[in-house]
């Protein structure tokens, strides 16, 4: 067998391709951030964490999944703070001794797109609820993410405000984040509610556009979330209380306040002072 | 982003050197292929075991290995969360979110693949050579090393159907690694998220990038067996 | 009990006592004893189901007796060494002459010295000019001879060959009928199996005749061929269809 020797050659050559991942991880330090797919896919973590490293030393790893898992991932203990869009599910969280507080970050807003003929006649209602109405009274197609995500348990708070409850073949629950939502309304010529800053750096608009916003209840605020040492030992509390304090001051909100795509922001940084109270 | 075709916007991805798609591609193959590895290290002579000795429930062992080819990622992907996760058993080392994690994931989809493959082709050798390798003295355990390498042809084949599935999949790198940017986010997952963002020829060109990778590991595979068979003569 | 020799043979280096074989409560081999002298070539032969293989795998340990014991002992020290030859060669994917290596591999012969061993045997079998050829694609013919060059380079005290040369055609027939004698004429022991009656008359020293799981006759050559003492025997070598299985054979009644 002359060509054995070959074999650990190749070997080698695997091992060597596998090993120098050794040194990628591990020497900067670093938290782990639960967040969400929108806010991720906004791009705003591109632009702020550099700052924050630039500041700190700290490396931000951001692990962009649904609310409903960041708030799962928080639970058992695999993140060091979460950054979300919840209120209701963020106070909860706080409240049963997983956080150590929640605090103001930023917001921005929902918007109502849809198909530019608007055949629910969205774009004269007074209020959102009126909007979401005209929806259903027309049974027009509407494409629901139905994924326990922020967005879509804010969809669901707005659907019971209108005091309608979606059902029937023109409510289409597709399961699936911001992004692949927007693609399937975009192929159904549906109505669909997404965040602002999604649907700006959304590329495959065809036929949709915003049909209805600036409504008070399409407020989304974010919180951040330190997760609590006393219950998880292993959180780097220290590090993650430096990434908290920041977001929520002046260079973190500049930070934010800054972050443009086409000359709009997408985020609005919420200072101590004003009204970042939803219900 | 912009609106070439996905064949020139690949080849441009690749000429420009741009180092976040090469440091994305690098981890792909990193992860792909020690998964591979480590499930070769085992799937070979645990294949090789179970075709050659008889023991209680081994019909059982089989019937489970063949099903196993067909576990889903996200099913693989979800058991090592829960496993390493701080909450679960193996939360202690800390792993989850990192490139280990992920070939963890995808050693457990490559690793019933390479084991009941590697059975097959054992069996129907053993078959073949049994009564001639126990003349010359050889019992099963001895047997094992010969009959692997005697195989070797299939067994590669085996190999690289498990290195496809591994750089094929997205589900389990994507919930036991999380995506994150710069740490473990493989060609898969880029996908995934370009796609979810809307930005389809970009997504389709990365598509096309981890294709012509794929093919260059396979390319280079039969290479190497043309030569060592040339070698030969 | 069947298959007592003609002979007397002292220090026999290999015995089957009373060895019967039964498979899903059929009995192919019954109550056979055989005695074999450390010399010589024995062709065992009968027709087809007759157990000749059977007993061919048994004698050699690849197949357990369901009663019954063999023993093989070598006068002076240890086990004898054995080696067998198949009807088709089986042979590894790799080189003819890694083919050899692999067996002295196998029987512990130190590394350094497995190569010119191997050469060696090639050369003796004419097979040198093959040597890094894959195995298997020589012919059936050098196959075969390939497969005993590998038995030659373990210096067998007993060599089995089970139909050698069924498969193969007369050149290469009588290329294994030269290689055999080769054995036999460093004092190996060769058994061998062969349907060929012409082969049995040309090689054995003794014959061994089975019929039905039997062994019938255990006699010199010579006396075999002239002077078959059982009524099977007879029919056999007239190669007339031998009686039915089910019916008992022909003891025999006088004995030359």
């Amino acid at each position: 067998m002359r060509y054995f020797h070959r074999l650990p050659s190749l070997a080698a050559l695997v091992l060597l391709i596998a090993a120098s991942s050794a040194q990628v991880t591990a020497e900067t330090p670093f938290i782990t951030l639960a967040s969400t797919t929108s806010t991720e896919q906004s791009g705003l973590f591109r632009h702020i964490v550099p700052e924050f490293t630039a500041r700190t030393g700290i490396d931000v790893r951001v692990v962009a999944v649904g609310t409903g898992q960041a708030f799962a991932i928080g639970r058992r203990g695999d993140a060091d703070a979460l950054l979300v869009h919840h209120r209701a599910g963020e106070d909860e969280f706080v409240a049963e001794g997983y956080g150590t507080e929640r605090r103001d970050v930023m917001y921005n807003d929902f918007v109502l797109v849809g198909p530019r003929a608007d055949p629910a006649g969205v774009a004269e209602a007074g209020s959102i609820q009126e909007a979401l109405a005209k929806i259903a009274e027309s049974e027009s197609a509407f494409a629901s993410r139905g994924d326990d995500s922020g967005t879509h348990r804010k969809e669901l708070q707005l659907w019971g405000m209108a005091d309608v409850d979606p059902a029937g073949q023109w409510y289409r629950q597709l399961g699936s984040g911001m992004g692949p939502t927007l693609n399937t309304a975009a192929a159904m010529d549906a109505y669909v509610l997404t965040d602002r800053a999604t649907w700006l750096s959304f590329r495959n608009r065809q036929n949709l556009i915003i049909l209805f916003e600036g409504d008070e209840s399409l407020f989304n605020p974010y919180g951040s979330i330190p997760l609590n040492p006393e219950r998880f030992e292993w959180v780097k509390a220290d590090l993650a209380q430096q990434w908290h304090e920041w977001l929520v001051g002046e260079e973190g909100q500049a930070a934010i306040a800054e972050y443009h795509i086409d000359g709009e922001p997408l985020f609005f940084p919420m200072s101590e002072s004003a009204a970042g109270r939803v219900e | 982003m912009n609106s070439h075709d996905p064949f020139t916007l690949a080849l441009s991805l690749i000429l420009s050197g741009d180092p976040g798609l090469f440091g994305i591609i690098h981890l792909s193959l990193q992860v792909s292929l020690s998964a591979v590895f480590v499930a070769s290290l085992i799937g070979l002579p645990l294949g090789a075991a179970i075709a050659l000795f008889r023991f209680p429930g081994r019909g059982l062992v089989i019937t489970l290995l063949n099903a196993l080819m067909g576990l889903p990622p996200v099913v693989a992907g979800l058991l090592v969360y829960l496993s390493l996760s701080r909450a679960g058993p193996l939360g202690q080392f800390g792993l989850l979110f990192t490139p280990t994690a992920m070939v963890i994931a995808q050693t457990l989809l490559v690793l019933p693949i390479i084991a009941a493959l590697t059975r097959q082709a054992i069996e129907d050798l053993w078959e073949e050579y049994r009564e001639q390798l126990q003349s010359l003295g050889s019992g099963r355990v001895r047997a094992i090393p010969t009959l692997l390498w005697d195989a070797r042809i299939t067994l590669i084949t085996a190999i690289l159907a498990g290195f496809g599935r591994a750089s094929a999949e997205v589900g389990a790198v994507l919930i036991v690694g999380g995506n994150i940017e710069g740490v473990t986010r493989v060609m898969t997952t880029a996908i995934a998220l370009e796609t979810s963002k809307g930005d389809l020829p970009l997504a389709l060109a990365l598509g096309l990038v981890l294709l012509a990778l794929v093919a260059a590991v396979n390319a280079t595979a039969y290479l190497l067996g043309q030569a060592s068979r040339r070698h030969m003569q | 009990m069947s298959g007592l020799p003609a002979v007397a043979v002292q220090d026999p280096l290999l015995e089957l006592r009373n060895v019967t074989f039964v498979r899903s409560g059929k009995v192919l081999l019954d109550r056979s004893h055989l005695v074999l002298a450390p010399h010589g070539r024995t062709v065992i032969i009968g027709p087809n189901g007759a157990g000749k293989s059977l007993l061919m795998r048994i004698a050699h340990g690849l197949l357990e007796p369901s009663t019954g014991a063999i023993v093989c002992r070598h006068n002076g020290a240890g086990a004898p060494r054995q080696a067998m030859v198949f009807q088709r060669p089986v042979l590894l994917r790799r080189s003819t002459i890694a083919n050899v290596t692999h067996a002295l591999a196998l029987r512990g012969v130190p590394r350094r010295l497995r190569r010119s061993q191997a050469e060696q045997a090639l050369a003796r079998f004419g097979l040198d000019h093959l040597s890094h050829r894959p195995a298997r694609i020589l012919s059936g013919g050098e196959q075969q001879r390939l497969a005993l060059a590998r038995a030659w380079a373990l210096d067998p005290d007993i060599l089995f060959l089970d139909e050698p040369s069924s498969a193969l055609d007369p050149a290469a027939t009588k290329a294994v009928e030269d290689a055999v004698n080769v054995f036999h004429s460093r004092g190996t022991k060769i058994v061998m199996t062969t349907h060929d009656l012409g082969q049995a008359r040309r090689l054995a020293d003794e014959v061994v005749f089975m019929c039905c799981g039997r062994i019938l006759e255990h006699t010199p050559a010579a006396s075999f061929f002239e002077n078959p003492a059982t009524g099977a025997a007879a029919t056999f070598l007239r190669g007339e269809l031998v009686l039915d299985p089910h019916e008992p054979p022909t003891l025999p009644s006088t004995k030359g």
